[in-house]
């Protein structure tokens, strides 16, 4: 700050006043800076050097370039664990996101119930997902958990064996999670609808529309921002899927319900391979990445269409 | 016309309430389940939700095999000194973004946007080398302090930044005259005109690390120190498949939320309307 905005030179005991406000205004900031260059962006770069090396934490890490890499597209475990990630991906989502915006519409009105109703929906997303892991354990416990019991009550012959088969122990944990998660993504398009005018809605009724016009119309294409905002959180969350793996399948049966981050876990905190574990961890990270410039890309193009 | 929406109001509240019973169920069985002798537990009625007899005992057995008072001491302390230390750091940050101004203001400011985007699991692996580095393995110190520095630090930062853009700058500017110096600014007049704004990220805070798992689960061992969450998954691994058991531990894990939940809907509510990323 050499010069006024007028030009003059200014004297020194007015520069020593601006540095000293420059001062005040980085002590502010400087907690978090300070906390975040020890334990965000410190270790990110360090996670990328580690992503090239060989190393076990006790012995030093020895260089190997890309070979963490190379070897992560060798490893079977690693592409079952990618194509296990994105059925859940794929499973997860759509649901999710289809039953929030559903919960949303039918809860968006001053009724009797609504305010329990929302607190009831809301109430699995805000639980532990260790301890709902739990629950869901026993209720996908093939001989006396409560979804076979239901079952075997109207008459259903061989029963599936959720958790303990190939086949539906993928589809049981999406269905616990799409239960746990929907709630937080209700409330969010709760917000989206107080925001649509009233006035669009009887504008479509005295043109004729039908109730389910309407929604088709006026409230999903109204909603499309959050529908992007929500489908990249959950695609996310559905990629780093780890505590229910680990509380209720630890991967099996079979590797067909292990995960990339369970995985990744297991490779650094059981088999101490931290560069490969860094390496995977990276490759995930450039997966989500692309994905999201993808998903906003794609919103931004439907702007453009005149959405 | 009438009766055509009278009729559909009920299927409506049919729906709806079968959805309740949906999403209820899990937590009304564990809950009730954990009051139930193991017997009763296996009779395979998933509609018999009424204990009988009714026990304590599996609260008692619970708190024998493993210390779980500790856990939830360790879970309370790290769910609330984690959030509050994270809200005063973020909430002075805010000030900074939101009033002051300063060379490298929107450098910063964008460095922070990218912590937003990034999992955090690609810090995972470098800050528990960091912990061991650090020698803080098995201690309070790397149950807390790593949790307050992330994703959700920044988070708050704009969080707060929001709630501090909305407050009317005549009364800054009259402290200022009086005299008041911009710390005292930013404690008297932008802290106390935030309350909502603290509230919401206060209870956001208490959730996130109340179920945090992960962390605690790589950088805690030590019963002494273990909080709540990977307290359960050793209660899960000593007492394999007692349903008792484990549906008391279960319980005790989730009720101190669903309490705060009850109490605070309103906050939880706001947290997740506004935003979201981080939120969580």
């Amino acid at each position: 700050m050499e010069r006024t905005a007028s030009g003059v030179t200014v004297t020194g005991a007015k520069r020593r006043a601006a540095v000293r406000r420059e001062l005040t205004a980085w002590s502010f900031v400087v907690p978090a800076l300070v906390g975040l260059i020890i334990f965000v962006y410190g270790p990110l770069v360090y996670s990328l050097f580690i992503s090239f090396t060989s190393w076990d934490l006790l012995t030093p890490a020895r260089w190997t370039g890309l070979s963490n890499y190379a070897r992560a597209f060798r490893d079977d475990t690693f592409i079952r664990c990618m194509s296990n990630t994105v059925f859940f991906v794929i499973s997860i989502v759509p649901s999710g996101i289809v039953l929030a915006m559903a919960m949303a519409i039918a809860l968006n009105r001053r009724g009797r119930g609504t305010g329990f109703f929302r607190a009831a929906f809301y109430m699995p997303s805000i639980t532990s997902t260790v301890a709902v892991g739990l629950v869901w354990l026993w209720i996908f416990n093939p001989d006396k958990g409560v979804i076979n019991s239901l079952l075997k009550l109207v008459g259903v012959r061989g029963l599936p064996q959720w958790l303990e088969s190939v086949i539906w122990a993928k589809p049981a944990l999406s269905l616990m999670r799409v239960w746990q998660v929907s709630g937080y993504y209700m409330i969010m398009y709760l917000t989206g609808l107080q925001n649509i005018p009233k006035e669009l809605y009887e504008a479509a009724e005295i043109d004729g529309a039908t109730w389910w016009q309407q929604i088709r119309h006026i409230t999903v294409p109204l909603l499309s921002n959050i529908t992007v905002f929500a489908t990249i959180m959950l695609t996310i969350e559905s990629f780093n899927l780890f505590e229910a793996i680990y509380v209720m399948t630890e991967g099996r049966p079979g590797g067909s319900t292990n995960t990339i981050l369970y995985y990744i876990y297991t490779q650094a905190f059981e088999r101490y391979r931290m560069g490969y574990a860094s390496a995977m961890a990276w490759m995930l990270f450039a997966i989500l990445f692309v994905i999201t410039i993808i998903q906003f890309r794609a919103r931004n193009k439907r702007e453009e269409a005149g959405y | 016309m009438k009766r055509a929406r009278s009729v559909g109001a009920i299927v409506l509240y049919a729906v709806l309430l079968a959805m309740t019973v949906v999403m209820i169920y899990p937590f009304v069985w564990s809950l009730t389940a954990s009051f139930k002798t193991v017997q009763q537990i296996y009779n395979g009625n998933p509609l018999d939700l009424i204990p009988n007899p009714f026990t304590f005992a599996n609260y008692r057995r619970v708190l024998t095999l493993l210390p779980f008072g500790r856990f939830l001491a360790n879970s309370l302390l790290l769910s609330t000194v984690g959030p509050a230390v994270s809200i005063i750091v973020a909430s002075l940050a805010a000030y900074a973004f939101a009033r002051l101004q300063f060379r490298g203001r929107d450098t910063v400011f964008m460095l922070l946007l990218g912590v937003m985007m990034l999992p955090g699991h690609v810090t995972l692996i470098p800050r528990y080398a960091l912990m061991r580095v650090f020698g803080w393995i098995n201690s309070y110190k790397a149950l807390i302090i790593p949790s307050i520095f992330g994703a959700s630090l920044v988070f708050k930062i704009f969080f707060m930044r929001q709630s501090f853009l909305a407050i009317p700058k005549e009364l800054e500017e009259a402290a200022l005259i009086d005299g008041c110096s911009q710390y005292g600014v930013w404690w008297h007049i932008m802290m106390p005109n935030s309350k909502p704004a603290l509230a919401t990220l206060a209870i956001i805070g208490f959730k996130t690390e109340w179920n945090s798992f992960l962390w605690p689960n790589v950088v805690i061992n030590d019963f002494m120190k273990m909080p709540i969450q990977v307290g359960l998954t050793y209660l899960q691994s000593n007492a394999q498949s007692s349903w008792d058991l484990l549906m008391a531990g279960a319980t005790i894990a989730i009720v101190p939320v669903i309490v705060i939940f009850i109490c605070f809907q309103r906050y939880f509510m706001a947290g997740a309307l506004t935003s979201g990323l981080g939120g969580r």
